[in-house]
This record gives structure tokens, sequence and C-alpha cells, in this order.
């Protein structure tokens, strides 16, 4: 459904730096992980999608569609959903405003409390409080996955929704991207390091320094990370880096 | 009262009927209906426009309206209002001016209000102010605000200026007796060629005494918008003044704090934020769907809410 032909990224600050080099990627399966080392181009890529950074180079279609050149808003319309690796803040819009806004609809205070109670945050407590730094980094990606699963579009992409984390809400989040696979109707992306995502994953991408190195099943692209290939592996946390 | 009035009265007070409790409207320079309490009395001045508020000691979980509203055009005037509450009270002032200006003058309604509060007394009082109208008449308000807080007594004070309003400069001076405290909230927004100067003087004179002045506002189009605080620290005390404004367009925004510590158990704090809507807010609500300009009205009325 997804589809980035021969896409590439340079930016030019007085040298020419290739971020992402003729990427060439189809997404179809429920859940893809996409992993790599820091500084790959990962991020870039799934801004790219979303719409917020255009490619220098190649297409992007949606459904056989070209949505290129298309604004964030018409991708979001379009069914994009985007999580931001760092959520943003905002001073007076409360949790229940943005997962209004998310939905698109009049959503009730009770339909809102369901999205929180599922990425596993207290409704009540959470409902009317704002978007602000007095939400701790880990409540405040959950309430970012919240918005993205209130607006149950076709594709969700997820950029590193485990960073800054602590152990405890690592743990629920992986039950929610569990029970995000199980019952998903559309397609979900997930930039991680963590091998407790990529095993949840059905398809994983590898982007080292700009391009795909690896594409393929789970069980076939996992043991092979698992073991070594990648330059190293920090075992107590679960989390490969390259 | 005609529809103008009503709706004018709506946007100030949130009345859609006379309230319940005491109040006193005032529509175009006159008295336009008042209702008194067994606790609340309401006497009109006789050296001055105005009136003077009783509220007796002791009176408990009352209201008073006190809305004013201006549809003539033209009209220009000071109106004194003297509240004189008691000891041991808790009670809430809703207060207002709204202005429809259809003319080719100005009108100005430029309020006085003066609090006595008394010991151990707990008041919140709101104020709004709107603008409506087509013509070129301006729309002024200037309103002052003295407030004086006895022992242990506490005022929250919210005033809201969304709209319509083409010059505005209000005036806010408090002086706190020992265990006083204050909290000052103020919204503003302003557009067009509108101006919005506010300015406190606190005295925190007691010792115990706190306050707080915080101040959000938005800047659109041409506006010019002043913030001045000054807060004295006379005694132990704690105070805390932050204003935080989102500026749009080609306005202006000014933020002048005082802090002035005269006892060594002073604890002052100023915090001043200006800037433009981040780019990365409007970014995530487009992510949700929405357009730039919803999302920048999204991001402004969340702000000011």
């Amino acid at each position: 459904m997804l589809e980035l032909r021969d896409v590439s990224y340079h930016v030019d600050d007085g040298s020419k730096k290739e971020i992402l080099n003729h990427i060439n990627l189809k997404i179809e399966d429920r859940f893809t992980a996409i992993t790599g080392p820091n500084g790959g181009g990962k991020s870039t890529l799934a801004k790219m999608i979303a719409g917020i950074i255009q490619p220098t180079e190649g297409q992007i279609l949606m459904d056989g569609e070209d949505i290129t050149n298309m604004s964030i808003t018409d991708r979001a319309k379009l069914g994009i959903s985007f999580a931001f690796q760092q959520p943003v803040r905002f001073k007076g819009i409360t949790v229940f405003d943005l997962i209004r806004l998310a939905s698109g609809k009049n959503v009730s205070i009770e339909d809102a409390c369901q999205y929180l109670s599922e990425v596993g945050l207290c409704a009540r407590e959470y409902i009317k409080r704002e978007v602000n730094g007095s939400l701790s980094g880990g409540e405040l990606k959950r309430i970012e996955i919240a918005t993205v699963m209130a607006r149950g579009t076709k594709l969700s992409v997820f950029d590193e929704p485990e960073a800054g984390i602590d152990l405890w809400s690592f743990n629920n989040l992986i039950q929610v991207f569990e029970q995000m696979h199980e019952k998903t109707n559309g397609s979900i992306v997930i930039i991680s390091h963590q091998e407790r995502i990529l095993d949840i994953a059905d398809k994983i991408v590898v982007i080292a320094n700009g391009s795909v190195s690896k594409v393929g099943k789970k069980e076939d692209i996992l043991p092979e990370l698992l073991n070594g290939s990648m330059n190293c592996r920090h075992k107590a946390g679960g989390c490969i880096h390259g | 009262m005609d529809e103008i009035q009503k709706n004018l009265l709506l946007q100030v007070a949130d009345l859609h009927e006379v309230p319940e409790g005491a109040y006193n409207i005032r529509s175009d320079g006159e008295s336009a209906g008042r209702r008194t309490t067994e606790n609340i009395d309401i006497i009109t001045k006789t050296d001055k426009p105005g009136i003077d508020i009783i509220i007796k000691p002791g009176t408990k979980k009352e209201s008073l309206h006190i809305p004013v509203i201006l549809a003539k055009a033209g009209l220009k005037e000071i109106v004194y209002n003297d509240f004189h509450i008691g000891d041991d009270c808790d009670v809430t002032i809703i207060s207002g001016c709204g202005i429809h200006n259809c003319g080719e003058q100005d009108s100005q309604h430029d309020g006085i209000h003066s609090f006595y509060i008394g010991k151990n007394s707990k008041v919140r009082y709101v104020e709004k102010h709107y603008g409506e109208g087509d013509g070129k008449g301006h729309r002024i308000l200037n309103p002052q605000t003295i407030i004086e807080l006895d022992e242990n007594s506490h005022m929250e004070m919210e005033s809201v200026q969304i709209k319509g309003v083409d010059s505005t400069v209000r005036e806010t001076r408090a002086t706190l007796a020992a265990g006083a405290s204050l909290v000052t909230k103020e919204k503003i927004m302003t557009h067009g060629t509108q101006t919005a100067e506010t300015k406190f003087y606190i005295d925190m004179n007691g010792e115990g005494s706190s306050a707080t002045v915080s101040s959000r506002s938005v800047a659109k189009g041409e506006s010019v918008q002043i913030f001045y605080s000054e807060m004295n620290g006379n005694n132990q005390c704690t105070g805390h003044s932050e204003c935080d404004a989102i500026i749009m367009d080609q306005a202006k925004v000014k933020a002048i704090p005082v802090v002035t510590a005269n006892h060594v158990d002073a604890s002052l704090i100023h915090e001043a934020a200006i800037g433009k809507i981040a780019g990365e807010q409007l970014i995530k609500l487009m992510t949700l769907g929405l357009t730039e300009a919803e999302a920048e009205e999204q991001i402004v009325n969340g702000f000011l809410k």
C-alpha cells in the first residue's frame, strides 16, 4: 500500500550530505519494524512518509497514488498517522482536546478515556491535564500513541516509541504494540532499536548509511541481527545498536 | 433590553437572564436593574458615578454580578465601584464590560474598582471585557483595580479580554497584609491595530504574604501589547510573576518585569516568554489532519483557554 520508489534526501550545508540514498521499499505487512544504526536515516524516512520532509528525489505512493508533493494535512486525511519521537508540548491544550482533534470528531470523554486506558494511563487522572511540561516523558509518549490510535488510520508510523521511556513503562509499551498488532485493520510501521519490538514485527527493514541494507521476514532478519552481524548489541536492555 | 444589550451581557457575564444572588446591571450610563440580598447591599454613590457594595462579615457562598454594557456610540464614562468585604467571607464577584459601537465616535468605559477585603476572607473576582460593532468609533476600556487584602485573606482575580477592544490600559494595584495571598490571571488577545497595556503594582507588606501575577496573551495583526509588573517584597513573602505571549504577523509585545526585594526573606521570581507559535506544534496538529490555519486557531484557543 505504501511504496517508496528510489527516494533520496540530500542536504546542502556547504558540503552536500546524503541522508537517504535511493530507497526502494514497499510497506504491505501489518507490522513493519525499521531498525538500524543511529544517524542512518530512519527518522528522516518516517518524517518523509508523514510529509514533514520532502524527498529531493524519488516518489512516494500510497495505494498507487503519487503523494510525493502532498502536504502533511492531506496525507493525514488520506490515512497516514505519525507519532513523534519527541512528543510536542502545548500550553493550554488538554489530553482530551488532542484526542478529540486526532479522532476528527466529537468524541465523548468515555471514548477518549478508552484510548488512554489502552496505553496504560489511568484515564480519569489524565483526560483534563494539559499536554505540557508537567507530564513526564513516558506519559507524553503514551498520549502520543493514544492520539495515533484515536485516528485509526490505515497507516500508522511510530518514530522510536521506546525512546525516553523507563523500563516499567517499556513493558507496558510492548503490550500496547502487541495488542495493536492483533487489532489493527491497517499497517503499522515502527522505527525501533528494541529487540522486543522487533520481535512483534512481521517484517524488518534495516537502514544503514541512508540505504536499505536488509529487508525480510522477522524470522530471517532478527536472528541475524541478534547473532552480532550488527556492530554492537547491549543485551541487558535488549537494545540493538549499530 | 434589546438583542444587542442581551448579547453584550452574555459575552461579559455569561448571563442569559437575570442572575442568581445580588446584581447591579449598568447599561448606557444608567442602572438597568439591581437586586440586593440580606448579606450584600448595593448603594448608589452620591458624590460621583458608581456604587458601594457592602458585604457583611461571614457571608459565604454568595455571588454578585455587576456587568456594564455600552451600546450607545460616543458614550464616555468613569465609574467608581467600591467593594467593602467583611471578615470571614467567601464570595464570587463577576464583573465585566461590553461595548457595542456602530457609530463614528469613541465609546469609553473606565471602571475604577476598589476592593477592601477583610481578614480571612476569600474573594474570586472575574472580569471580562468585550467589544463589537463595525463603526469607526473606537471601543476603549481603561479599568483600574485597587486591592487591599487584610490579614490571611485571599483574592483570585481573572481578567479576560479576547475580542473587539481597540485600546486598553489596565492597572492593578494591590497591598497585602500578613498571610494574605493574591493570584491574578489575565488573558488578552489583540488584533488589527489594537493596543493593550497592563500594569501591575504589588506590595507584599505582611509576613507570609504571597502573590502570583500571570499573563497569557496573543498579539495578532499590527497590534501592540505592553506588560508591566512591579512586585515589591517588603517582608518575608513569595512573589511570582509570569508573562507568556504568542506573537503573530507584525505585532509587537513588550514585557517589563520589575521585582524588588526589600527584605532578606522576600523570594521573588519573574518569567517572561515571548515567541511565535512553535513550528513543531503546527506540524503535530497537521499530522492529525488539521490545516495550518486550523492548527494555529487550536493552539491560540488552547493557550487562552
